[in-house]
């Protein structure tokens, strides 16, 4: 079976500092890779890359076998397919919680405002916040913005989530909360793309950890290999850092 | 000092002529209404055109880009004079058939346009790219991003400017006398020159003022009201 997302060669820069140097990736179906490195390796803009936030300079990124960057793509439909929850949740401030939600399958998929409504409530109802459901996000706690964040994109029902530090916004009471759902969903066998510092987490939830290193994959495999003997020097020192730093 | 109040603050001249200045003054005040819907509704053709994305798209990013300098550059009196006394006589439908308050519209929503364009434009820009972000990664296009997730929230943030261009528009529309619209500048003028005496002016003024005070007022409490609510998110 091919892989669901295959990334060969990826290339990008800003101006003339290059972010992606190289990147070969694959993800099979229910699988759940963490990405860990420094920040500036380029964990963000990979993932921004997947999602076509940003072009690529070179190399190929395919979903499901097909081209998914370059001309002729339809890069509304990649996007439906592809769920992205961003560090600082980027919720719309001028809509309730509901509408959040509701938004992208009534004007992305031509969905009725009872279908999306009906396709919301469970997924509110368990994340708790169904009640909160009129709610404006600036009345909501960082944890609970975030998890309708995830919620909202899970309403469009992706094959591929990439969450990009979910949790480095949110102050330390309210990580739990929000890692909770992540973890439900490896359970129930999402497919993920994990960038994130929380190493731990990482360790726990990954069927496989990339350490990434200047725009480059320096290092994959099992948490346990990763964590306790990789075998680059850089990913040790990295790993050495963020143990001194107490987040290991 | 009794002669200046004599040729100013002739009650009972401001009183003789305030019925016909009032008249007028609805006049100033419908043509205020009407050109601000136009205005709001052209100048977001103008800004959104400026933003438009893609080299396809640059000929109307330049027509609007130009536009914008041109008619800001330009005294609206003179814009006045050219579409009041210069379009009709080119014989050129619709502007030869227009009344003269209908050319008002045309000229006023000509200039303030470019203005209140400039307005839309600085809240769109306003509005963190992260919101289009998150849009188009749900899968929004480029135009349901702008009308569901940018513009609403633009125009919440440029309320407050937009009732400043609102209250000058207000006061532009004493320019249109000059091409015949008979509206309450145009009548303190017939009444003062039969008078040789400024009171008319006067009680125009107070009517211009009565509308634009509250107006200023308005605007401030909603900046205010902004500033308060960005306090306390933050």
């Amino acid at each position: 079976m091919s892989a669901l997302l295959e990334l060969t060669g990826v290339e990008k820069s800003f101006g003339s500092a290059p972010v992606l140097r190289g990147v070969d990736l694959e993800l099979d179906e229910h699988e759940v890779v963490c990405l860990i490195g420094a920040s500036g390796s380029g964990k963000s803009t990979l993932l921004r890359c997947i999602n076509a936030l940003e072009p690529i300079d070179r190399g190929t990124i395919r979903l499901d076998g097909a081209a998914i960057a370059g001309r002729g793509v339809d890069l509304n439909r990649l996007r439906r397919e592809v769920g992205i929850v961003f560090q600082s949740f980027n919720l719309f401030p001028h809509m309730s919680v509901l509408r959040n939600v509701t938004l992208a399958p009534r004007e992305a998929l031509g969905m009725s405002k009872a279908d999306a409504v009906a396709r919301a409530r469970p997924l509110l109802e368990r994340i708790g916040l169904w009640d909160k459901r009129d709610a404006y996000p600036d009345r909501l706690s960082g944890g609970q913005q975030q998890r309708v964040a995830i919620v909202r994109a899970l309403a469009m029902q992706p094959k591929l989530m990439l969450l990009d530090e979910v949790t480095s916004a949110l102050d330390p009471e309210l990580v739990a909360e929000v890692l909770e759902i992540v973890r439900e969903l490896a359970a129930e066998g999402m497919t993920m793309l994990i960038a994130t510092h929380e190493m731990s987490f990482a360790r726990d939830i990954a069927h496989r950890v990339c350490f990434l290193d200047a725009g480059q994959i320096l290092e994959q495999g099992p948490p346990e290999q990763i964590f306790t003997a990789p075998q680059h020097p850089r990913t040790a020192a990295f790993l050495r850092r963020v143990i001194a730093a107490g987040r290991l | 000092m009794d002669r200046i109040l004599a040729q100013f603050f002739d009650w009972e001249l401001i009183a003789e002529s305030l019925p016909g200045v009032l008249r007028g003054f609805r006049t100033n005040l419908t043509l205020m209404v009407v050109a601000e819907l136009c205005v709001l509704v052209w100048a977001l053709v103008l800004a959104l055109l400026r933003g438009l994305p893609g080299r396809a798209a640059a000929p109307l990013r330049w027509f609007a880009i130009g536009y914008i300098d041109f008619f800001r550059g330009l005294p609206a009196l003179v814009v006045i004079y050219l579409v009041g006394f210069g379009l009709p006589q080119t014989g050129v439908a619709p502007f030869s058939e227009m009344s003269l308050y209908q050319l008002a519209v045309v000229a006023l929503t000509l200039v303030y346009g470019a203005y209140v364009a400039e307005v839309y434009r600085a809240g769109i820009e306003s509005v963190h790219w992260s919101q289009t972000a998150a849009s188009r990664s749900l899968g929004l296009s480029s135009t349901k991003t702008m009308r569901f997730v940018v513009l609403p929230q633009a125009v919440r943030r440029v309320i407050p400017p937009l009732l400043n261009d609102f209250i000058g528009l207000q006061k532009d529309t004493a320019l249109v006398g000059i091409i015949g619209v008979a509206e309450g500048f145009r009548r303190a003028q017939i009444f003062a020159g039969s008078r040789f005496n400024a009171s008319s002016y006067v009680g125009l003024a107070l009517c211009f003022v009565v509308i634009t005070i509250p107006l200023a007022r308005f605007t401030d409490y909603l900046i205010r009201r902004d500033q308060q609510r960005t306090l306390a998110a933050g």
